[in-house]
């Protein structure tokens, strides 16, 4: 039998699927990019398998990113599901909370995750204390139960006022539908959230009935998929919180795998940063229609519990905090009617993209504007079907912007850069200095495939004084799947006044979250070699409705702990202090993180022993004018090599511009290593 | 005179200032204790001209009803100011000075660039009580000013950055829940801070010319921004008009008539024909009246960014003599968060004919506001609790309008139900949507929501600012009105209207009592005759119209044991309604 000592690592992409293969050592390392198969993702990953020639009884964990459940709903190509809620309350879903889907302009659609007809109501009712002010009508929720499925339903949820504090009458519910449900998809609220907001743990919980009988049959025919070809050890699904879950159960909470695209990559950053002596880095990852920024401190990722998915689609279990605007290298630049230019959001897509992708696209986008200014090969622009003349791309600049700005069409090109640039440094911004962190302190970890590009010169913008570029920035959410934990994180609400808490009933939550925890780690029996916990708590003055997230040191936490913690956080954050009001304790959070095998990255270095030289020249633009700048292919940097900008670096996966002043440098762990100039 | 500057720098000058702006805004919302402000964003901010006090950049996250008063908030405190120095801060809420009514308490600063004065800091947040005759300062009944509170002309709260201790005490001594105002008081002079910061930074950046030459292209080019916008409105006169349904005192409807002429590229609002000042609390400063018009305007056209020039091609005739020019002592608690609407309403009706794929039918435009104010016995404590809500909105071109959108002045969102069971001696039994109340069209109104909350223990009393209790919101182009407002009070077990519909106070309250609140649902566009029968039946399917309803507003007929669509029948009846209307 062959060793069992390789890991996978597998992103399911919206256009492609992506996949790294390592040996557990850091010897072999293969990396595969196959077109995503939109109908069965599952063909598309055991395509990219088969295409690294590696037998399957040689792996020993494969970790699985998939896009399945997010599109699934952003398309609604749900399965049908039901609701059995509080009698009084059957809209909840269906009226949000009184918003439109744009501040100004009373125009808009809104269709409920779950129509009017499959929405029933049982007579039951929790006070706010969780003392039971009607006894649950058993009867009525088997009726509701059988009418659900003479309707079609495959999946229920049920979701009863305050079952967060209490929910007995939730859990005698789920029991009474189980009953007669002939397939599990029975989701109980409290389950998936145990926090206050009927709207949002309502949302929340009707997603995850409705993505379950999804994610569900994907992975079934993953796992089928593998069996007949022999592999019989872990599949680990990534979650929206950064971690991985066994494919056993990832099921039961089906909504934790929103977001896991995204989360994957910031993963990647963290591990790679961290090992690269950058524990302090803001990520930021550019592609075809929009980029994506985060935050990592201290090793850890900015995780958030209030993602609204799309307009009145809360989903709040924590996440990965990751800030996304529409600017992507197919963003569309124009003049509007006050002769100012703007970019993006409107994307031209995969289809017709930008112009230089010689499919009809005749808009400028900000992927043309880089290779009109030599950033990008204009020799590329031959290795399309229908090619595009630069002299065409051109023509078009002119013509739509240019002529209303007064300039040429490189002159045209720059400005979209730089307007699409202090957008996207806004988006940083937003995730730093907002937040009350100072770029300075910070690295930036630039990846996707278009990343590289801007990166610099947003370092520049913002003050952070170094860069990082990963190995290979075109495949990082893969590699953020190699390198995940195994996460599972919990939520409770307390919302009582410091002063007052039941101090014993705090420890008593902290640990069932992490027993909980452990236990269900256990159960997965996922190979780990220790277990962390993370633990915070939400914090507000009395009165208020916003909150703020401390850390907390331990289990036994202190209400001075509590008390002196909020108040410097708050200081931190608003420079104020209130020694007037009282504070509040409203959530504790755990998090139990099974810690993986650490994954060797010197592994994805480029092969060495190249000699680092130039392969070639172009004029190249840059703020301070045209300049000849000489071309480096990424693979023949060997470690150590060190360079100064003006400089282009191209790989397969991405293009590296290194600004005039800045000096480059290559690691031993395959990363580049950019100084900013003055930074 | 045509600008140096190159086209980049400018846009990203105006995303700097604006950035700005959103800073503030978004340090007040996360520092508040007003769940107005923290949950409701009622509350803006923004950087004014030095000079003028024209407004120079407002967040993206305000609320719309401040995009104009806050400009004439500030001119009325540069007006005034005197021997201005860094760190001054001044407080002040006089409807009469630029403002809206007494809750809304704006915060003015100087902002020094390199011991200049070079612009002005600004921001506006609903403070949930301001003293007066009912906590939380809506009054329905009131006649004079006084009544509806603590009236602060321009004062200086922070001297040199210190806050002054005496003005301080005058305030908390005159209001409600005085102990977590200090918290908003802080919250809202922090949101300030933040914005002098970051305007430093911007002007240290780009430099102080450069930064003020941006400014003045910027007013030039949202002006001409408009007039692009307003050049699609062909050249005529239109008239629209919107019904407030009483001033909470006598009995009888105010209208506003609203005669828009557009030549060229101005458009000149005439509400000259409109009802005279009220008695009640229903009459409009000049400020808010102006406001609520160009808040229509970037309803209608939502692109266009807000600053002084935007507003240049509006030009509205001052309404002397009717109750959209409040002046001393008239009551105004109801013109930021009813009247205004009805103005926009009037502005909407009056452009559907000439823009009409742009448009829209009424919205249910009113802020719901229902205020109850008790004492709990568990707790030992006082209470006054607020619940807003939304309404339907109209159908349009592009499809069926929105059920439970925000008011048109608004952006906020609702408090949460167990939040408020949470914080208060209530029950709410029933939150659902109000069946029934989508005005009927070829594209219908969305619908308003149907709430019941019951007293849970001691005793309270309940005020209602609402509106639309007479008349549902109008329908457009042949569509029909939106379902109305609708209060109902039970208590010791009988049945209690309040006689002006949608607006009342003072209503005693005990444990076991409930209250019952119908929000209107929003026009309909179009003729429901067109209206897609396979449309109407999904709908009866939802339970969100009867059958009965249907056959009469939209003449088609659903089988009511099946409940489908019966289309022949339908044909014949429509057939018969269309030959009717012919005759």
């Amino acid at each position: 039998m062959a060793s069992q000592s390789k890991v996978v690592g597998v992103d399911v992409g919206g256009t492609f699927t992506d996949l790294i293969l390592m040996d557990a050592d850091g010897g072999d390392i293969r990396v595969a990019k196959v077109p995503t198969t939109m109908d069965n993702q599952a063909f598309g990953v055991l395509a990219a398998l088969e295409e690294t020639g590696v037998p399957l009884d040689e792996v020993r964990s494969l970790i699985h990113g998939t896009t399945a459940t997010t599109n699934a709903l952003l398309e609604r190509k749900t399965s049908a599901a039901g609701i059995i809620t509080t009698r009084g309350f059957r809209d909840v879903l269906e009226l949000g909370r009184r918003t439109r889907p744009q501040r100004y302009g009373l125009k808009g659609h809104f269709n409920p995750l779950i129509s009017r007809e499959r929405r029933f109501e049982v007579s039951e009712r929790m006070s706010a204390e969780g003392e039971v002010l009607v006894e649950l009508d058993e009867e009525e929720v088997r009726d509701a139960a059988r009418a659900l499925l003479d309707l079609g339903c495959e999946s229920v949820v049920i979701h009863f006022f305050h079952s967060y504090i209490n929910p007995i009458h939730e859990r005698r519910a789920a029991d009474i539908v189980a009953e007669i449900w002939p397939n599990g998809y029975v989701t109980m609220g409290h389950a998936i959230l145990s926090e206050y907001r009927e709207y949002e743990r309502g949302v929340t919980g009707a997603v995850n009935a409705a993505i379950q009988p999804v994610l569900d049959r994907y992975i079934s025919r993953l796992r089928d998929g593998l069996a007949e070809r022999s592999y019989k050890h872990d599949l680990l699904v990534m979650q929206g919180n950064g971690g991985t879950v066994s494919s056993t159960i990832v099921v039961e909470a089906a909504v934790k795998t929103i977001m896991s695209g995204p989360a994957s990559g910031v993963m990647a950053a963290a591990y790679t940063a961290k090992d690269a002596g950058m524990p302090n880095v803001i990520t930021y990852d550019m592609g075809g229609t929009s980029c994506d920024a985060g935050l990592i401190r201290d090793g850890v990722p900015q995780v958030n519990s209030e993602l609204e998915l799309e307009y009145a689609m809360p989903i709040h279990v924590p996440m990965v905090d990751v800030h996304t605007i529409g600017a992507g290298g197919g963003s569309i630049a124009f003049v509007d009617d006050a002769g100012m230019l703007q970019v993006g959001p409107e994307s031209a897509g995969a289809n017709p993209g930008p112009i230089c992708y010689g499919r009809g696209g005749e808009r400028p986008t900000i992927t043309d504007a880089n290779l009109v200014l030599g950033r990008l090969d204009p020799k590329a622009l031959l290795a399309v079907e229908n090619p595009v003349s630069l002299d065409a791309v051109g023509a078009i600049f002119e013509r739509d912007i240019g002529r209303h700005l007064g300039l040429d069409a490189a002159g045209a090109a720059a400005a979209i850069l730089r307007i699409a640039n202090d957008r996207m440094a806004g988006a940083l911004r937003l995730v730093s200095l907002s937040r009350g962190h100072d770029p300075r302190d910070f690295a930036l970890f630039a990846f996707g495939g278009a990343g590289p590009l801007h990166a610099s010169a947003l370092a520049k913008e913002l003050g952070i004084p170094r860069l990082l570029v990963p190995a290979r920035p075109g495949i990082t959410n893969a590699l953020g799947c190699l390198v995940a934990d195994v996460r599972h994180d919990y939520v409770n609400t307390v919302n009582a006044p410091v002063m007052d808490l039941d101090i014993e009933r705090v420890h008593a939550i902290l640990a069932e979250q992490v027993a909980e925890g452990r236990a269900t780690i256990e159960r997965e029996g996922v190979e780990v070699t220790g277990i962390t916990v993370l633990r915070s708590a939400d914090m507000q003055f009395l009165g208020q409705s916003h909150i703020l997230t401390i850390p907390l040191s331990g289990e036994e936490v202190t209400r001075q702990e509590l008390q002196e913690g909020f108040e410097a956080a708050y200081w931190s954050r608003f420079e104020v202090e209130l020694p007037e009001i009282r504070s509040v304790l409203v959530n504790l959070h755990t998090a139990v993180i099974g810690k993986r095998k650490d994954v060797p990255l010197g592994a994805l270095a480029h092969a060495n022993g190249a000699d680092g030289k130039s392969t070639a020249a172009r004029r190249v633009w840059f703020e301070a004018g045209w300049a000849e700048t000489p071309i480096y292919r990424r693979e023949q940097l060997p470690t150590g090599a060190a360079l100064g900008g003006p400089a282009i670096v191209e790989q397969l996966d991405s293009t590296i511009v290194v600004e005039p002043g800045d000096r480059l440098e290559a690691d031993a762990r395959g990363n580049l290593i950019i100084t900013v100039e003055g930074g | 005179m045509a600008t140096t500057l190159d086209p980049v720098t400018l846009s990203v000058i105006q995303n700097g200032l604006i950035q700005v702006c959103n800073e503030m805004d978004l340090a007040f919302v996360r520092a508040a204790f007003s769940p107005v402000i923290s949950e409701t964003l009622d509350r803006s901010d923004g950087i004014y001209h030095r000079e003028t006090g024209a407004l120079i950049a407002q967040g993206d996250l305000g609320l719309p009803v401040f995009v104009g008063t806050m400009q004439f908030g500030t001119q009325e405190v540069i007006r005034r100011a005197r021997a201005i120095e860094p760190g001054d801060m001044f407080v002040v809420n006089d409807p009469y000075l630029g403002g809206t009514h007494l809750m809304d308490v704006r915060f003015v600063k100087p902002f020094f660039y390199e011991g200049e004065l070079f612009s002005w800091l600004a921001n506006t947040g609903h403070w949930p009580d301001t003293g007066g005759a009912v906590p939380g300062g809506f009054s329905a009944t009131a006649t004079e000013v006084e009544q509806e509170g603590l009236r602060l002309p321009p004062v200086k709260l922070f001297k040199k950055g210190e806050m002054d201790e005496e003005i301080l005490s005058i305030i908390l001594s005159n209001i409600r829940i005085a102990d977590q105002r200090i918290g908003d008081i802080k919250a809202q002079a922090a949101a300030l801070t933040v914005g002098e910061r970051r305007l430093t930074v911007l002007v240290d950046r780009y430099g102080r010319d450069t930064v003020e030459e941006a400014i003045v292209e910027l007013r030039t080019r949202a002006e001409r921004q408009m007039r692009a916008k307003i050049a699609q409105i062909p050249d005529g006169v239109y008239e629209g008009q919107a019904f407030v349904d009483s001033d909470g005192v006598v009995d009888e409807p105010l209208r506003i008539a609203m005669k828009i002429t557009k030549k060229e590229t101005d458009l000149t609002f005439d509400m000259s024909g409109s009802s005279p000042p009220c008695q009640g609390p229903m009459n409009s400063v000049i400020a808010t009246t102006k406001s609520s018009i160009y808040l229509a305007m970037k309803h209608i056209f939502p692109e266009v960014p807000i600053n002084a020039g935007t507003f240049a091609p509006l030009a509205i005739v001052e309404p002397g003599g009717t109750f959209l020019y409040a002046e001393y002592p008239r009551p105004v608690s109801g013109c930021a968060a009813e009247v205004s609407q009805r103005i926009a309403e009037a502005v909407f009706a009056a452009l559907t004919p000439a823009i009409t794929d742009l448009l829209f039918a009424a919205p249910a435009g009113t802020s719901g506001n229902f205020a109850l104010g008790g004492h709990d016995p568990m707790t030992g404590r006082s209470y006054v609790m607020y619940l807003i809500s939304g309404g339907g909105y109209g159908g349009s071109l592009d499809g069926d309008g929105m059920s439970n959108g925000c008011s048109t002045i608004g952006i906020s969102k609702t408090t949460p139900i167990e939040i408020i069971e949470q914080r208060y001696p209530v029950l709410i039994e029933e939150y659902a949507l109000h069946e029934g109340s989508g005005g009927a069209g070829e594209k219908r109104g969305g619908f308003g929501v149907r709430y019941r909350v019951k007293l849970r223990r001691g005793k309270a009393r309940a005020s209602f600012v609402m509106d639309h209790g007479r008349y549902g919101p109008q329908g457009a182009l042949g569509g029909g009105d939106g379902g109305v407002n609708r209060v109902l009070v039970k208590r010791g077990g009988e049945t209690y209207i309040p006689p002006h519909l949608s607006k009342d106070q003072d209503i005693h309250i005990a444990e076991g009592d409930t209250v019952s609140v119908c929000t209107p649902g929003g026009g309909g566009f179009g003729d429901p005759l067109e209206r897609d029968p396979a449309l109407v039946e999904a709908d009866v399917g939802r339970g969100y119209y009867t059958v009965d309803e249907v056959a009469d507003l939209f003449a088609v007929v659903i089988d009511a044991a099946t409940l489908t669509l019966d289309a022949a029948a339908t044909e014949a009846r429509r057939a018969a309604r269309r030959g009717r209307a012919a005759e």
